[in-house]
């Protein structure tokens, strides 16, 4: 821990999705009727309880990994702090904004990267001098070259999230949180978005990272929050035990360690579950 | 190492909800509750509305990303087009096409309206700029889904940008509107002035109603499918094809009709532009019975209407025009803004 000021409080946080026209009825004409009729009563909302009561502080200068199985809530909990989706019971807190990068966090997809660049800076809230100032390093960051001219609808899903990426760092964000975008990048943006994490942190961020690369999580975080079912079954500094643990629990092979510095003898990723 | 310290195996985890919370996940919160240890800290809560200054000030440091999205958008609008921009002239051409064709040379009816073809497309062009905002601005939220899930800023911002595009396509059309009113023979005069400032109304008017549009599109889905009967009502109401005071309705509705928002721009830009408006406007000359009479039953295409009397005063207009752009601005903006930490959920 840099400093022991704390940036994102979740305080018994709960979460619930209700999903329109789920279940039940057949979505037909003839069923809405009755719907509105009154003779057959919402039957069609489901709820679904995404996070049931997650409580953890995260500090200045915490670099924090979400891992768990798909549908754990980890998404969900990246959304809540960032502000996008409602609380139902209880609350978080943050110290200044959030800024989620996610995977399918298209910006405009008619629009060629360049625009792109530019709306995501202006958006951010940078003047017109702050974009032009920026604007060569993103690209320069992002490695998408000529493509900037191309509408991002052309763009590779690693091309798009890299440029996504380079957008929302190019500005030292108060809260970045990392919703598998740098899985796609290839092996040299990650060093690259690995080493830029870093420096956020130290200009005194927190990022949050989600991944099911575990490896990813255990170079780059601090602390792990391990998710499941909508709750918290571990979160602590020991990333590299409550990794073990995990992949344990998953029915996994133990990673292989060296004793004495704890890190990897073969580096294994294990099989997302 | 230390593996399954806290769990045995997955199937314990898939059987109980009671794991969460023990141990280490609760170990390193303070004793405090937690509101309080975030109160003191100066944490707020991060789907909190900011209030309404702060809201309308970083609303104008946006003001760059406003201008820049819209005419970003305007362009990829017309990218898959193969004539691309230029549809953006020709789009109101062929409009006007359309209704000279029809109204012109095929139907050759007026309504007792001198100019019929000037008039009518006037009409349709001022009634088109307030209805294409809105049908956009009721979906700019779901357009915009994955700009707002990535970045934080003001969402007034969109249905703002989306306003600007209307009015970059309007004042292109009030370029071409102008050709045909002077081809039909109208006047070019100084009162083709008063057009500007009934159209800054006109655009206020649309922010106000766009912004509380782009609201209900963004959480009723069932709202975007009613808005074009909405509008086609509308447009039916608010005199673009005839003359409203020449309804066959009580005084009271027709003075209705003409101090409807969308009536009143219409009327505002006609009387502008077209001379013969102008002269034909009840109350344009002295009340003279017999003149007015004549014009009532034969609905003749003279500017005889001119001799009844007004049902709206016709300098009221402006007041009307002022009042619906301000009320619509305060009202749409705050009921926007009341929803802004709500725009961008799944």
């Amino acid at each position: 821990m840099v400093a022991d000021e704390p940036k994102v409080v979740v305080d018994d946080l709960h979460v619930v999705y209700r999903v329109f026209g789920a279940g039940g009825d057949k979505g037909t004409a003839a069923t809405a009727l009755l719907r509105i009729m009154g003779r057959k009563t919402r039957g069609s909302i489901r709820e679904v309880h995404a996070i049931r009561g997650v409580s953890f502080v995260a500090h200045r200068g915490d670099a924090v990994g979400v891992i768990g199985r798909n549908g754990s809530g980890k998404t969900t909990l990246l959304r809540a702090i960032a502000g996008l989706l409602p609380p139902e019971q209880g609350n978080v807190y943050t110290d200044g904004e959030a800024a989620l990068l996610g995977v399918n966090a298209a910006l405009l997809e008619d629009l060629t990267g360049e625009r792109n660049v530019v709306l995501g800076c202006l958006a951010m809230g940078m003047t017109k001098k702050e974009t032009r100032d920026k604007y060569p390093s993103i690209v320069d960051f992002s490695g998408v070259g000529d493509f900037v001219d191309l509408p991002m609808k052309t763009y590779s899903s690693g091309m798009g999230s890299r440029l996504r990426f380079a957008i929302a760092a190019s500005k030292s964000q108060d809260i970045l949180l990392v919703d598998e975008a740098l899985a796609t990048g290839d092996a040299e943006f990650r060093v690259k978005s690995h080493a830029r994490i870093n420096e956020l942190r130290k200009e005194a961020g927190t990022v949050f990272l989600v991944a099911h690369n575990l490896e990813e999580v255990e170079l780059t975080c601090n602390r792990v929050i391990w998710m499941e079912r909508g709750k918290i079954v571990t979160h602590g500094e020991d990333v590299v035990g409550i990794i073990d643990s995990y992949i344990a629990a998953s029915g996994g092979a133990p990673v292989e360690r060296d004793p004495v510095t704890g890190a990897r003898v073969h580096a294994r990723v294990p099989a997302k579950t | 190492m230390t593996n399954d310290r806290r769990l045995s195996a997955p199937g314990r985890l898939a059987a109980g909800d009671d794991v969460a919370t023990t141990g280490l996940a609760t170990a390193d919160l303070p004793d405090e509750p937690l509101a309080e240890f975030a109160g003191r800290y100066g944490l707020r809560p991060s789907a909190e509305r900011p209030p309404i200054g702060r809201y309308l000030q970083s609303l104008w440091l946006r003001r760059h990303f406003i201008m820049a999205f819209a005419t970003a958008r305007n362009v990829a609008m017309y990218t898959e087009a193969r004539l691309g921009q230029l549809w953006q002239i020709l789009t109101p051409l062929l409009n006007a096409g359309v209704y000279f064709l029809i109204f012109g040379l095929l139907l050759k009816i007026n309504r007792g309206i001198p100019n019929y073809l000037a008039f009518l497309v006037t009409g349709v062009f001022v009634f088109n700029f307030s209805q294409r905002a809105f049908i956009s601005t009721s979906s700019v939220i779901t357009d915009s889904l994955p700009l707002i899930r990535a970045l934080r800023f003001p969402r007034a911002a969109l249905p703002l940008a989306y306003v600007i595009i209307e009015l970059q396509q309007m004042l292109l059309s009030m370029v071409v509107l102008a050709v045909i009113v002077l081809f039909t023979h109208e006047p070019l005069t100084w009162y083709w002035l008063l057009a500007i400032p009934a159209l800054l109304l006109q655009t206020i008017f649309n922010v106000g109603i766009g912004l509380a549009v782009a609201r209900l599109g963004s959480n009723i889905n069932d709202f975007s499918q009613l808005l074009p009967f909405l509008m086609r009502t509308w447009l039916y109401v608010s005199g673009v094809l005839f003359q409203i005071s020449t309804l066959d309705i009580k005084r009271e509705y027709v003075a209705l009709l003409q101090i409807n928002p969308a009536a009143i721009y219409i009327t505002l830009i006609r009387e502008a532009i077209l001379q013969t408006q102008r002269a034909s406007q009840p109350g344009a000359q002295p009340y003279n019975r017999v003149r007015c009479g004549i014009w009532q039953h034969l609905k003749a295409p003279t500017d005889w209407s001119a001799y009844c009397h007004p049902v709206t005063d016709p300098s009221h207009y402006w007041y009307y025009a002022i009042a619906w752009a301000v009320l619509a601005l305060i009202v749409g903006f705050f009921f926007f803004w009341r929803a802004e930490a709500k725009y961008g959920r799944g």
